[in-house]
């Protein structure tokens, strides 16, 4: 086109940011890539290699190695072998290397930009301008964090070779956010990146080379999903991190369950993109542009449910079609194009079909009236309206450049549309009111809430999901927990020696219980029956029947209920239904202080009750007092263990809220029959939880005595309800009800790993927690039960006017 | 490979008289309900230039149509009949010749889109660009503060009309806008907007001394019922002129106004434009907020005085690939 032309018809022209240098880099490599094991580049076992493909031209740029169970074991062996000198190097040491990684980020940044464009299709100006920034100010951010360990998470220790799993839309991304506070914490990693998108994680080694990180530390290995189901199931790994579908991370979860590797999750989402009818309607527009059609849409955290007030819905769709026929789809790598390719034909197609079955449900489908790119692999900005919770594309995650669009009625019928959803990632909320805002924001069921903005990430503020989004966060100081171990806990692994046999407590001796005979030899003691405790009342056991309890000679001394999966449903219902959680800290803190009040006051009780069970007699009263003094220590708590505002580089208030997980089920220990049932409930009341607690199952007496002191401490009922049984069988019951948040389970003897199976199915939040001295404060209490018990929501609120 | 097509394509330029906006009657609840989040607007801002770029012969074509959105102003105090008239001359040739002629553009008829003076030389500029066919803009009301005697401003405007002005740059009362009273301002620009008979009336909003977004959005909307031709941020003598948040406010305000009236307004930014890569950063906002419409003289205008100068040097840039120098080009 000639210059006048153009002048009369002001249309924009090819803008293409030049490949040559990336390509220049693949030919170094002979564009052919091995796996970078121990700080070096091995061909893999099998001799097997896969193409990885340009979608924004359906050209293959190299092949990859496809690493087999030998090589990933090469690849953890280097990773335990180095453990150890990465650790001892010591937090300044790390530090350095960070830092070095986050200065040969910046260094290459156009490099490793245009890599990710080739590869992923994402348009340049987001990799250019977006992702590797933020790749860059994660490991700077973590430099510190490293600087730090010793003062900042003291009493923490690395937990040794970290398997990470990373997915195909932000490929570096995603490896910045796993491997910058593995390292940062003393961990070594064995990284695989997601087959459609390895070339920047090996583009990654060869810096990690550069800057010297000694070998071993740092190790990328590349195939398909049987690769990183070795990595899972490799022995040697201490913890699995994955960012991709919650279908996927299911599989891990339950993989992994019961072997007591720790793990993350980061999963799909649906997140609601929420209008109310005082919002700025063209700055929502852009919103819209953000959320949907940020990296075509393929953004776990994508606002991809438009929930619109009614009367304003008109309106924002007339915008909406308007600006989206101004978007601009195509080539990748030009610098003025919106959208670029969708990741791969499989993707394309499922989109597709999604679509197909929207309009087939007879949704309104709406697309810009020019055609995309036929060359690679693209798709149209895509609006659907007249779309109602019950469609399909109302409900399942598309990943691509598809959004729906429903209308509400009320604030409240906003968030209860927001929250129906197994998912709970992000949200957006725009309204000019911060009345309005700040309402709604605690109301959501999501790691992130972004008011007036959306999609906006930083690695000071913490980033993952609840409910079947996963759990876990990354970034912030609350994703660094992800990476360490209380310094006590000798492992995190269960012993080989624990056996997977079921609690031995009761049941075994079927003598029925007797009232025992009174002193005086008269008179029969009056029957003190314990019923179960649920929605503060007590009950008795659906199932009708008792099972007895033993004193420490073997003597039945009592019968406890026997409860089952309607008792257990019972508790949740009660617990649904409580005050509990909409109490203030303070209000919280004088029911605990209250219940502390009432156990002194019946101290000489709890005390003969304990006597019954332990042979420490002299113990007993010891384990009262501390138990008391717990309860203190959680009431201080439960107006102090205060939400954070992290330092992110914008004009935004970022509010890491602490929020109570929900409704909790907590499995008691059997040891120390108080002391270890108080030591777990407290904590999950004292930050608002509601807890359904199983008392361990040898001396359950303890805790059903305690359903008196609640009931005179002003606890509101469903706060705690307590229900006895076989353990094993009442913690499968409550790991396998969808609405329940989370299981705490203090193993007798292993057991966990059904917990953890089962809990897969909702993703659950689990805490198999190891054995622990219960009098020893440091094991006991304090923030490792703090944080289980706690759900951070980061809350990003800018300002300015 | 198969670009994506757009769907503005611009009307040719001097073709077509678009109708003036004849103004509204004064809706309140238009200016209640306006809402501007300013992180969101800033966000949007932010990557209207990293988003949208143009290359190699579109941008050469691109900087060529900012000329022609031009008014080359001069308001200073010590303008003489003299400079005005090398003004003139400057303005009905911007770019060199052989530029022009090395772009295929020599017969494009590259002018500015007007020259902009004070009323004192309104008469010289007029007769100075005889028969080019580019209007004088004469800024009046008092200008820039805008507080001399209401009759005074309305007299100034009727003066400049009068001597050969074909457009009239009026200021508002900003405590209008500071203290909410929408009649006030209403009628202010109604009546400039009457003075003015058939000269168009470009509404200077003084944003820089507004306070707020929000405000500037609401006064932009009055001042578009009250009948303005254009809505134009700044006199170039605040201490914040044109910036792009402030525009994509307008912007939006003027898409607003049409949506509900069907009415077109005109959009003039002026103040702190100086270089050609900020010129088509706002023409790039227009076209991605309102369309290519608005990147002709009859709806969009620079109100500037050094930014051509730059437009020249890239202008030669692109033909000889060698950076060029101020000195290449002949000034006013």
């Amino acid at each position: 086109m000639k210059v006048a032309e153009i002048f009369e018809s002001m249309e924009y022209g090819p803008a293409p940011e030049s490949a040559v240098p990336a390509h220049a880099w693949l030919d170094r490599h002979g564009r052919r890539f091995g796996l970078f094991i121990d700080g070096e580049w091995r061909d893999p076992e099998s001799g097997a290699y896969f193409d990885t493909v340009n979608p924004g031209n359906a050209q293959t740029l190299g092949v990859i190695a496809q690493a087999s169970t030998d090589d990933v074991d090469a690849a953890v062996n280097a990773a335990r072998d180095a453990f150890k000198g990465w650790r001892a190097l010591g937090p300044h040491g790390r530090a350095r290397y960070l830092y070095a990684i986050a200065r040969g980020i910046q260094k290459h940044s156009r490099e490793f930009a245009v890599l990710e464009t080739l590869d992923n299709g994402k348009p340049i100006r987001e990799s250019r301008d977006i992702d590797i920034p933020l790749v860059a100010r994660h490991f700077y951010h973590h430099a510190g964090w490293a600087q730090l360990m010793d003062t900042e998470l003291a009493g923490h220790e690395p937990l040794g070779v970290i398997g990470q799993i990373i997915p195909w839309n932000f490929p570096l991304l995603m490896l910045a956010w796993k491997i910058a506070p593995a390292l940062a914490m003393g961990n070594t990693v064995v990284l695989k990146p997601a087959e459609f998108t390895s070339l920047t994680a090996l583009r990654f080694a060869e810096l990690c080379a550069d800057v010297g990180l000694p070998k071993g530390i740092v190790n990328i290995i590349t195939g398909d999903g049987r690769t990183g189901e070795a990595l899972v199931n490799h022995e040697d790994v201490d913890k699995i991190a994955f960012t991709g579908s919650t279908d996927v991370g299911r599989i891990i979860r339950v993989a992994t369950a019961g072997t007591g590797k720790k793990l993350s999750l980061e999963l799909g989402g649906k997140s609601p993109f929420i209008v109310f009818d005082d919002a700025d309607l063209d700055s929502v527009v852009e919103g819209v542009v953000d959320a949907i059609w940020f990296n075509q849409g393929q953004v776990c955290c994508a606002g991809s449910r438009i929930l619109v007030h009614e009367g304003t819905a008109g309106r924002l769709i007339e915008k909406l079609r308007a600006r989206m026929e101004r978007l601009r789809v195509g080539d990748p790598l030009d610098k003025a194009i919106d959208i670029g390719a969708i990741i791969a034909p499989v993707q394309l197609e499922r989109i597709d079909a999604l679509v197909k079955q929207g309009v087939a449900e007879g949704a309104t489908m709406w697309q810009p009236s020019w055609s995309c790119p036929q060359d690679g692999y693209f798709f149209p900005p895509t609006l659907f309206t007249d779309v109602a919770p019950a469609a399909t594309i109302a409900q399942v995650e598309i990943f691509g450049p598809v959004v729906v669009l429903m209308s509400f009625r009320t604030h409240a019928e906003a968030i209860e549309l927001a929250n129906n959803t197994r998912y709970g990632l992000a949200a957006s909320v725009w309204t000019e009111s911060i009345n309005l805002a700040l309402d709604v924001a605690p109301k959501l069921k999501a790691g992130t809430v972004w008011i007036n903005s959306t999609n906006v990430f930083d690695a000071a503020s913490g980033f993952g999901g609840y409910r079947e989004s996963g759990f876990g966060r990354e970034g912030g100081r609350e994703g660094l927990y992800e990476y360490v171990k209380p310094s006590w806990q000798a492992s995190i692994r269960p012993s080989k020696a624990a056996g997977g046999a079921a609690g031995n407590g009761a049941g075994s001796n079927a003598e029925a219980a007797r009232p025992p005979a009174s002193r005086a030899g008269d008179m029969p003691a009056i029957d003190r029956t314990a019923k179960l405790y649920i929605g503060g009342k007590q009950a008795r056991p659906d199932s009708g029947y008792s099972l007895p309890v033993h004193d420490r000679r073997g003597r039945v001394v009592a019968e406890v209920g026997q409860g089952n999966r309607k008792d257990i449903r019972n508790a949740v219902e009660a617990a649904r239904a409580s005050a509990w959680p909409k109490q203030t800290g303070h209000n919280r803190a004088q029911v605990l202080f209250y219940l502390a009040e009432n156990l002194a006051a019946r101290s000489d009780e709890f005390t003969q009750r304990l006597r019954q069970f332990t042979a420490r007699s002299s113990d007993a009263k010891r384990e009262v007092e501390t138990s008391i003094e717990r309860l203190f220590m959680y009431a201080a708590y439960a107006d102090k263990w205060e939400s954070r505002v992290h330092q992110t580089p914008a004009r935004m208030i970022t509010l890491a809220m602490h929020e109570p997980v929900g409704v909790l089920g907590v499995v008691c220990p059997d040891e120390r029959p108080l002391l270890g049932f108080i030591s777990a409930i407290a904590p999950a009341l004292a930050l608002g939880n509601c807890v359904i607690a199983v008392p361990g199952e040898g001396a359950p007496l303890s805790a059903t005595d305690f359903y008196q002191i609640a009931d005179t401490s002003d606890l509101p009922a469903g706060a705690l309800s307590i229900i006895t049984g076989r353990r094993t069988e009442l913690v499968s019951h409550i790991a396998a009800h969808d609405d329940i948040e989370g299981v705490w389970y203090f193993p007798v003897d292993g057991g966990g790993g059904e917990v953890e199976r089962l809990a897969a199915a909702s993703m659950k939040r689990t805490w198999i927690a190891g054995p622990r001295d219960w009098m020893d404060p440091v094991q006991g209490s304090g923030e490792e039960f703090l944080r289980h018990a706690t759900e951070i929501k980061n809350i990003w609120v800018p300002y300015g006017e | 490979m198969t670009r994506p097509r757009t769907i503005d394509a611009a009307p040719r330029p001097h073709t077509g008289r678009i109708p003036r906006n004849p103004g509204f009657p004064l809706e309140l609840d238009w200016v209640a309900d306006v809402r501007v989040n300013r992180s969101a607007v800033e966000r949007r801002t932010a990557t209207i230039g990293t988003r949208r770029t143009v290359k190699k012969d579109w941008q050469a074509a691109w900087l060529l149509r900012a000329v022609t959105l031009m008014d080359l102003t001069t308001l200073a105090g010590d303008d003489t009949p003299g400079y005005v008239q090398r003004l003139c001359a400057k303005a009905m040739r911007p770019v060199r010749e052989d530029i022009l002629e090395s772009l295929g553009a020599e017969h494009l008829r590259i002018t500015t889109a007007a020259v902009c003076v004070y009323h004192q030389l309104v008469s010289v500029a007029v007769q100075a660009l005889r028969g080019s066919g580019i209007p004088v803009a004469a800024v009046s009301t008092g200008f820039p503060a805008g507080l001399s005697p209401f009759a005074q401003r309305l007299d100034e405007v009727r003066a400049s009309v009068a001597e050969g002005a074909d457009e009239i740059d009026v200021v508002i009362t900003r405590a209008h806008v500071l203290n909410g009273e929408w009649e006030a301002l209403y009628d202010e620009v109604r009546a400039f907007r009457d003075a003015c008979g058939d000269a168009h009336v470009k509404v200077i909003l003084g944003t820089g001394e507004l306070g707020t977004l929000r405000n500037t959005a609401r006064a932009s909307m009055v001042a578009m019922m009250a009948g303005a031709d254009f809505i134009k941020t700044s006199t170039g003598k605040e201490a914040v002129n044109a910036v792009l948040p402030t525009g994509l406010v307008m912007a939006r305000m003027i898409r607003e106004y049409r949506e509900r009236t069907g009415h077109i307004v005109g959009f003039k930014p002026a103040g702190g434009i100086r270089t050609a890569k900020q010129s088509l950063e706002w023409l790039m906002l227009m076209k991605e907020e309102l369309g290519a419409l608005w990147l002709t003289p009859q709806l969009f205008r620079f109100g500037a005085s050094s930014l051509l100068a730059d437009i020249e040097r890239q202008l030669e840039h692109h033909v000889t690939g060698r950076y060029s120098a101020g000195h290449r080009h002949p000034i006013a």
